[in-house]
């Protein structure tokens, strides 16, 4: 947003300028943000600056899953409880708290920060690839499980990661796809009715 | 009159980015209204009603409302999901290549059918056919010409005199094909061998069903290759961005690590 010709003050237009290029914040929510934090008591406004620059100088990536962490190895990575034979591949950081709060898996995670995306020039270089194939060849992992999303790309991913660990005779999973629960199957498209008529179970 | 506020139209979805929490924009490819960008809402989470059929590669029969800048999806059916192409990862690439193609050619809201009809029918022929290489070369070829950059191959480009039977050269700020004195001025003109043009030529007219009974060897599909992706290059002033994924697949699969 051009705010030079505003007739405010230079800080006000900087800090408006900031909040504008954050996501989801357009010019209108960057100036009622701004105008929020003038008049906060200050102790506030320091509280959030300096969360902000928390995140940035005290996060780094887990040199072994590469999730977002505070300590090196992560929590999940140092935890002697877990079950060090399972890998569990993800795209992002975001994805492992749905996966946590299911408390049904107990294994480790690998990050891969993104799915391959040709046209976007994004190939197996620009992600955890690389990692994930050195981790697995200490002999220790018994299982991958694929967790991608279920979608073009998603399934792309783990399909060129299914051919590359198999030479390594790792068991290989990926995670089942069909109807969400609480869905309605006439809203289902052909591909997950055709998955979940594959994936049927015995009752 | 004014437009209506909701239409209907059947759509190719070619390329999709993420917008805000969870929906996305769409790129779609259009019979009557060429290419056009769409919201659609809430693809993202698990039990959205749009979800897989506004996949990416998927033909869709959609309902939009206008939009103050863009349309939005309110309802989407699908026509056909290419499964067979879906479940195979060389497939897949080269369904996502020739929608980079008709992105990277295409300008929004100008209608081609019989791009949109080549479109179609090359993401079926993709999820059936043992020459995947086959059906990029000829959707290139079709491609260029549906959208005026369609290659003279009968006689020179620069003189019009006519061709000899032998290796002549193809020139791709031309064009087409340069005779041999015609090259002489133009030396970045690569040289073309007489299979490669009668390939080229035959392709430049013939229908699908004829095209694929050509029999390429490794040595002249490598050869169409390189001349369609220059001259692609040329026109687009850039490298397609798939062709580097592309190459490395067909690379691993011919040496198997």
């Amino acid at each position: 947003m051009n705010t030079n010709f505003m007739p405010v003050a230079e800080p006000i237009a900087k800090l408006i300028e900031e909040f504008n290029k954050l996501p989801g914040i357009g010019p209108k929510s960057a100036q009622r943000l701004t105008y929020y934090l003038l008049q906060v008591p200050a102790e506030k406004a320091e509280a959030l600056a300096e969360a902000i620059t928390a995140v940035k100088e005290k996060l780094s990536l887990c040199s072994i899953c590469f999730n977002i962490t505070d300590s090196d190895p992560c929590v999940i990575c140092r935890d002697e409880e877990r079950d060090h034979t399972k890998i569990c591949v993800v795209e992002e950081p975001i994805d492992i708290l749905p996966l946590e709060r299911t408390k049904k898996y107990k294994g480790l995670y690998h990050v891969l920060h993104g799915v391959i995306a040709p046209s976007d020039g994004i190939g197996p270089e620009e992600l955890k690839f690389k990692e994930l194939l050195s981790r697995l060849n200490d002999g220790l992992v018994t299982e991958v499980i694929l967790a991608t999303n279920p979608n073009l790309e998603g399934e792309a991913t783990a399909m060129y990661l299914q051919r590359l660990i198999a030479p390594l005779g790792i068991r290989i999973t990926r995670l089942a796809r069909g109807l969400p629960y609480g869905g309605d199957l006439e809203y289902a498209d052909d591909v997950t009715l055709s998955r979940a008529l594959e994936g049927r179970q015995e009752m | 009159m004014t437009a209506p506020r909701v239409y209907q139209t059947e759509a190719i979805i070619i390329k999709r980015i993420k917008l805000g929490e969870a929906d996305r924009i769409l790129t779609l490819y259009t019979p009557e209204l060429g290419k056009i960008k769409a919201v659609a809402k809430g693809t993202r989470r698990p039990k959205s009603k749009l979800g897989g059929h506004v996949e990416l590669l998927t033909h869709s029969l959609l309902m939009l409302a206008r939009g103050r800048n863009l349309d939005i999806i309110t309802q989407a059916q699908t026509i056909d999901n290419f499964l067979p192409l879906k479940d195979d990862l060389e497939r897949i690439y080269r369904g996502l290549y020739i929608s980079e193609l008709v992105d990277s050619f295409t300008a929004e809201h100008i209608e081609n059918r019989r791009l949109f009809d080549l479109l179609l029918n090359s993401l079926h022929q993709l999820s059936q056919a043992q020459n995947g290489e086959l059906v990029l070369r000829y959707f290139e070829l079709r491609l260029l010409d549906y959208i005026g950059y369609r290659p003279q191959l009968q006689r020179c480009a620069n003189c019009s005199s006519p061709l000899q039977p032998a290796t002549n050269f193809f020139s791709s700020s031309q064009g087409g094909i340069l005779c041999h004195e015609c090259a002489y001025q133009e030396p970045i003109a690569r040289p073309l061998s007489l299979n490669a043009l009668k390939v080229l030529r035959l392709w430049q007219d013939c229908d699908y069903a004829t095209a694929s009974r050509v029999k390429t060897n490794r040595e002249l599909s490598s050869e169409l290759e390189q001349v369609m992706r220059e001259y692609i290059k040329y026109l687009l002033e850039r490298q397609l961005k798939s062709t580097a994924w592309l190459d490395k697949l067909k690379q691993e699969s011919h040496q198997p690590m």
